[in-house]
């Protein structure tokens, strides 16, 4: 306000500011159109949809308007069995991918720094995958664990798998193929931060009288956390509400159908769009909460 | 030192037949060394002369090519870093940027199971007056309090050794002034032994018992950092440590107490027990502060060395003391400092002076001659800019 005083100098340099804010909204709306419009309508569509009844007397797929919050209790008890298997196989997953992405990441990060053509090469492999279909590969997997595969052939005559026994259709296969695919998604984040990582801070470990051991979870776990973080939410969310993995035309079976699959059989074949609406939404709405808990547990708020 | 436990005393290191080789280069060739427990001693060194590799041997976190390293008599050569009596003050602190400043500080106590580790935490940091704010993170800290957050970090375990890599770099004048009487006032108190190591010559001088000069991977002199001074024996140390002007001649003739060199047919003379070597081509020198100004042409009197006389070319001024450049035909820029009795300097640029100096305050050199440069690289520089600056003003008086 005291600008004023100095005359209509003082306008441009008021407005400056205000003019920049402005076109940062313009660009926005690209953004905010296209969520309205694929996210936000088709939600609200999914929502009304789960509350919706049949319509009396009417066809298989006719369904009109209502409150029939019934039908969430009902997916419930019909399907909770899904629920337990989606979130036990996508934890587990996680898990695993974990297990073998953090010591890749961890070799491609730190050990391989002083060759960078290895680091290179290396992530070029990670990504390699991506070069061919996820159904391709998914199906590919299926041949190498069928049943008259030499693979399965080779665990029956050391009799680590029994005479009966089949790979493809269980929970290990399942969980082997989502383990599996979403490896690169646990691997490269955490690559992302251990690359950065500063190894002097692992000397002053040492120094300080720590182990290699005591080291690696006082000091390199923390400060990877994020990478951690970022690396299991993206393995784990696509991985629970998965139905490729789990289906019985991949690495599945009747015994291994997540949430992803019974959506899939009631939106496709059963018809029945009230029910795979409600599963959608319960589905998402526990992965918010389990997501939020898990962000907050973690503690990575001042390392993001 | 076992679990539980602080060491009682500072124990003694011992480097002996040290190498170490990088890929392409030497850091370290064949250095031996004693500290004895108690001492606090520093390397000193310009970048690049191997100290701070010879302090990574000394805490494991690099291994030797050859030769031992004994930690209070004990061999630590093949001991692994976190096993090795030693804490470090790392030259970029290497502060847990995931933990709060107390964690930070009590993360060594809690990896040896030390009984209270919070609170005697706490007690160093009040050491370093830092207390009110242990639960900090390192990052919301001012660069000179990460460093006494660092020493406090090391100084808490009590070690028996404490390795101080240029801990004091980054702090302004008057904290680095009190962190460093606190480090002498913690050496002393504990009797820990402490090796620092630092390029900063003052830093040395003022708060070691004994200085190490360190050049290209081999000590060049120890000592006591005012034998060191006064006594230099190589250029290298005569001009790293302090300022020195330095002249070379062959020696001439020798009493029975000194030899006489003869620079640019001048004789000077130096006493023989100050003396590295007393035949063929020496370098002998002299600090600038012991040298004496006079504007008229001194009477000669024996066992004093004059030269001159020569032309002051540059006066500078810096509080206690003037520093005068006298360029003497023959010989080169002299420097000169001479004590602020009286206001301003006492000759301006363009006088003529001659210098002089007590027989006593020489030293001679152990250097080959051919491997001494005549006159230090930075009396060198400073000659050509003094060069160019009187062509140019030649130039504008000829317009």
């Amino acid at each position: 306000m005291a600008f004023a005083a100095f005359g209509s100098n003082a306008n441009p340099v008021e407005q400056a500011p205000r003019r920049k804010s402005w076109i940062a909204w313009v660009l926005l709306v690209p953004g905010l159109a296209y969520l309205a419009l694929f996210f936000l309508t088709p939600f609200v569509s999914l929502i009304l949809t789960s509350f919706q009844e049949p319509v009396e007397f009417g066809d298989v797929g006719q369904f009109q308007a209502a409150f029939k919050w019934e039908n969430y209790t009902a997916v419930i008890q019909q399907y909770w069995p899904h629920f337990l298997r989606a979130f036990g196989y996508a934890i587990a997953a996680t898990f695993f991918a974990l297990l073998i992405s953090y010591p890749l990441a961890y070799f491609i990060g730190v050990k391989a720094r002083r060759w960078p053509l290895l680091q290179a090469l290396m992530l070029t492999l990670v990504i390699a995958p991506f070069f061919i279909s996820f159904l391709l590969r998914t199906l590919a997997w299926k041949q190498l664990m069928s049943d008259d595969a030499p693979l399965v052939t080779a665990l029956k005559q050391l009799t680590i798998l029994p005479a009966d026994g089949h790979l493809t259709g269980t929970a290990f296969s399942v969980i082997f193929g989502l383990t599996y695919n979403f490896i690169p998604f646990m691997t490269l984040p955490i690559y992302t931060t251990l690359e950065r990582l500063d190894t002097r801070y692992i000397e002053a470990g040492s120094d300080l009288y720590a182990s290699p051991a005591t080291t690696f979870w006082k000091v390199t776990v923390p400060l990877s956390m994020p990478g951690i973080v970022s690396g299991t939410l993206l393995t784990f969310i696509p991985a629970s509400g998965d139905y490729i993995n789990a289906s019985a035309s991949f690495l599945g079976s009747a015994q291994t159908q997540m949430v992803g699959n019974v959506i899939e059989a009631n939106f496709l074949g059963l018809l029945n769009y009230p029910a795979a609406s409600a599963l959608s939404v319960l589905l998402m709405a526990i992965i918010l909460v389990i997501v939020a808990v898990y962000v907050k547990r973690s503690g990575t708020e001042d390392l993001l | 030192m076992g679990a539980g436990a602080f060491a009682e005393a500072g124990a003694d290191l011992e480097l002996v037949g040290i190498s170490k080789r990088f890929p392409g280069f030497t850091a370290i060739e064949d250095l031996d060394l004693r500290i004895p427990a108690g001492s606090f001693f520093a390397l000193l060194g310009p970048s690049g002369c191997g100290k701070t590799t010879t302090l990574r041997l000394v805490a494991g976190l690099e291994q030797p090519t050859a030769g031992r390293i004994l930690i209070g008599g004990k061999d630590v050569t093949n001991v692994k870093s976190f096993k090795r009596p030693v804490n470090t003050v790392f030259q970029s602190y290497a502060l847990f940027p995931h933990m709060t400043v107390i964690e930070n500080v009590a993360f060594g106590l809690r990896r040896r199971a030390i009984k209270d580790p919070v609170a005697k935490a706490h007690e160093a940091l009040r050491l370093v007056e830092l207390d009110h704010l242990a639960s900090r993170k390192p990052q919301q800290l001012s660069g000179g309090q990460q460093q006494r957050v660092a020493l406090a970090r090391a100084v808490v375990n009590r070690p028996a050794l404490l390795l101080l890599d240029e801990p004091l770099g980054a702090l302004d004048l008057k904290l680095r002034r009190q962190m460093q009487l606190e480090l002498k006032s913690i050496q002393t108190e504990v009797g820990l032994t402490f090796l620092h190591v630092t390029h900063d010559q003052e830093e040395a001088m003022t708060m070691a018992d004994t200085v190490a000069v360190m050049n290209k991977g081999e000590i060049e002199q120890m000592g006591a950092p005012e034998e060191l001074y006064e006594l230099p024996r190589t250029a290298f140390v005569a001009n790293f440590l302090g300022q020195s002007n330095l002249f070379t001649g062959d020696v001439t003739s020798s009493t029975g107490t000194s030899i006489v060199v003869v620079v640019a047919g001048i004789k000077l003379e130096v006493p023989k027990e100050r003396a590295q070597r007393h035949t063929g081509q020496v370098t002998i020198g002299v600090r600038p502060e012991k040298l004496i100004l006079h504007t008229s042409a001194p009477t000669v009197t024996p066992g004093t060395n004059t030269l001159g006389p020569g032309r002051v070319t540059d006066v500078s001024f810096s509080g206690v003391s003037t520093q005068y450049q006298i360029a003497i035909p023959g010989i080169g820029l002299i420097t000169v400092f001479a004590q602020n009795m009286v206001f301003g300097p006492v000759v301006n640029v363009g006088a003529e002076a001659w210098v002089a100096w007590t027989v006593d305050h020489g030293f001679g050199l152990l250097d080959e001659p051919e491997h001494t440069p005549k006159f230090s690289a930075d009396t060198d520089t400073a000659a050509i800019a003094m060069q160019t600056r009187r062509e140019l003003l030649a130039e504008i008086e000829d317009d």
